[in-house]
């Protein structure tokens, strides 16, 4: 059976993000993760340096490697040219890979990642796009948000006039020829495939839990994942 | 070596090639939501003020970063969309690729180089690109920041400017704090004007403009973003809490305003501050005011006397009418919320605190 190991050592993130780290903490010191969380990114390649195959899953299966929010300022300061926050995405990466997020409250939080941002991506070929944005979910963008919402053709058309029309100004539409392209690309290298693994993933969770669950965005699944972790809340 | 010496030496190390002329411009997903008037007005400096050749492509997409940095998007993926990006650069027969978003700059820096170290992944994206879509593609000679071309240009955006960042009223040089969005040169220094420690590409243009930038002990803190933390209800406390670590760094300094070169990080240090006040009971600028956040392209804009409302300043929850008082700027409060068809639109809620104007 193949080692865990090489499964990781297969991602260049994580050939190119460990040299040789000395452990002298630096990268916990400027990690703003680590200044908010239990979160300690010395500790983490400090037990990636060992390749302990029994480690490496205890860390694919917990909550440790979501903590990172991949600013990279770890990569500026590391005297050893390490970049923990690439090892964190090669050990993301895998955690989704082993199925093992599903052990994790945070790792199973990829299926309302994928509902908001990888389904935005596949309709409309931008990361987020304000038809589907609003207050109720993210109250911090504030009145002005509400304002521009209630009259985006109004307020978009003023920086270029082709919003969700053909054009080249502000939330142009994209044209379906290169949504096609996307889809295509997004299939031929596998992340469709994983984007239909989080959703089957999610729904056996949700099955698991007794939560209802549907093919909508709000369904009460998704709503209870985006709100809460096990750390926030009892099982 | 004198302090100064050894500053202008590791100056050197952090220049870089900005091309002269005809860009691909690749927009910002974030910025064309939160700060559309950004883009816009950039793009008309560049092609009016300084009289550059841009293209814009309706058909280039999202680079997928947040899909990358939120770990959905497979590594795989997110380099044969780059390729596309790339392939419609050539198709448009340019060699320079000019980019909105920082988090896209700091991803195509990331996977120029590991194709550059690995050509064996190189060529199988170009597989996976040509299996995809018939297409092939070639790097691009050039690869800038729009920050980084606004700097380039500094001196003649200065030459042409009607206002500088000066206090009307005093005389003095507007206080100002630079943010530098964490992937512009944290990642690979060497592609930051200035590099990760020193960054020069936002305080370059402030102090040209007349403007004094503001060192303070959070400067080189994140904004927060984060990622899966922001979008996450679960974890949003995380963004906040950085952007509110900043802020009480900056207060004692009393900033006349923000210079952002991050679509995202102007996102949150604008929200942020409505937020703060809402749940703290605290506002940084003067008199219940906060302090305006704006973008490089906003402000470079502003100096050329651009209308604020033409380049969106009205879309900032955080007001910036404080900074155009300032600055002397003659502006129309009564047309802040008029529409494209020229009508004048129902007028925002008003914060509990944060002054509106």
């Amino acid at each position: 059976m193949e080692k865990l190991f090489d499964r990781l050592k297969e991602d260049i993130r994580f050939v190119h993000g460990l040299n040789s780290c000395i452990n002298c903490g630096t990268c916990s010191a400027i990690c703003p993760a680590a200044s908010f969380w239990e979160y300690d990114p010395r500790e983490i390649v400090d037990q990636l340096q060992v390749e302990d195959d029994d480690i490496l899953e205890e860390l694919l299966g917990g909550e440790k490697i979501w903590y990172c929010g991949q600013c990279m300022s770890c990569k500026t300061r590391c005297p050893r040219d390490n970049t923990p926050g690439m090892l964190i995405q090669a050990l993301r990466n895998l955690s989704i890979e082993t199925g093992l997020y599903m052990n994790s409250s945070r790792g199973r939080q990829q299926y309302v990642l994928k509902k908001m941002i990888g389904d935005t991506i596949l309709a409309t070929g931008y990361c987020v796009h304000a038809d589907g944005l609003d207050t109720t979910m993210f109250p911090e963008q504030g009145p002005i948000w509400d304002w521009i919402r209630k009259n985006s053709k109004e307020v978009y058309n003023r920086f270029g006039n082709s919003y969700n029309s053909p054009g080249t100004g502000a939330l142009r539409k994209i044209p379906d020829e290169a949504i096609r392209e996307l889809h295509e690309i997004f299939r031929i290298t596998g992340t469709l495939q994983r984007f239909n693994r989080l959703e089957n993933d999610a729904a056996r969770q949700a099955k698991k839990t007794d939560t209802e669950f549907d093919s909508s965005i709000l369904n009460d699944y998704f709503l209870k994942t985006y709100t809460n972790t096990s750390e926030d809340v009892e099982d | 070596m004198s302090k100064t010496e050894r500053g202008q030496f590791i100056w050197k190390d952090f220049q870089k090639e900005i091309a002269d002329d005809h860009y691909y411009y690749v927009r910002s997903c974030i910025r064309q939501n939160f700060f559309p008037g950004a883009e816009d007005v950039f793009i008309k400096m560049v092609t009016k003020d300084l009289n550059k050749d841009l293209v814009l492509d309706p058909a280039h997409t999202t680079c997928t970063g947040i899909g990358y940095h939120t770990d959905l998007v497979k590594m795989e993926t997110t380099m044969t969309v780059i390729a596309r990006q790339f392939a419609m650069m050539n198709q448009a027969g340019y060699k320079n690729l000019l980019v909105s978003c920082v988090t896209s700059f700091g991803l195509y820096n990331e996977i120029l180089e590991i194709w550059e170290e690995y050509p064996e992944i190189k060529e199988k994206v170009g597989e996976y690109l040509h299996k995809a879509t018939g297409r092939t593609f070639k790097v691009p000679e050039n690869l800038v920041h729009a920050s980084d071309l606004i700097y380039k240009y500094k001196d003649e955006i200065s030459a042409r400017a009607k206002y500088r960042l000066i206090n009307r009223e005093t005389g003095e040089p507007l206080r100002v704090v630079d943010h530098i969005g964490c992937h512009y040169s944290k990642m690979f220094p060497e592609k930051g004007i200035g590099g990760a420690e020193r960054p020069r590409v936002l305080s370059g243009l402030v102090n040209t403009l007349g403007g004094k930038t503001i060192d303070y002990p959070e400067r080189r803190l994140c904004c927060g973003f984060g990622f899966r933390q922001y979008l996450l209800k679960s974890s949003r406390g995380y963004s906040l809490s950085c952007t509110y670590k900043k802020f009480k760094s900056m207060e004692p300094y009393k900033p006349d305003f923000i210079i952002t070169n991050c679509p995202g990080c102007n996102y949150f240090l604008d929200r942020w501050q409505y937020v703060i006040s809402d749940l703290r009971g605290e506002t940084y600028g003067h008199n219940g005011d906060g302090i305006p956040t704006l973008t490089y392209e906003e402000v470079a804009a502003l100096c050329l006397g651009y209308d604020p409302w033409d380049i969106g300043l009205q879309m900032h929850q955080t007001a910036v009418e404080p900074l155009l008082y300032k600055m002397g700027i003659e502006f129309n409060p009564a047309d802040k919320y008029k529409g494209y068809s020229g009508k004048n639109l129902e007028k925002p809620k008003i914060p509990e605190l944060l002054k509106a104007y």
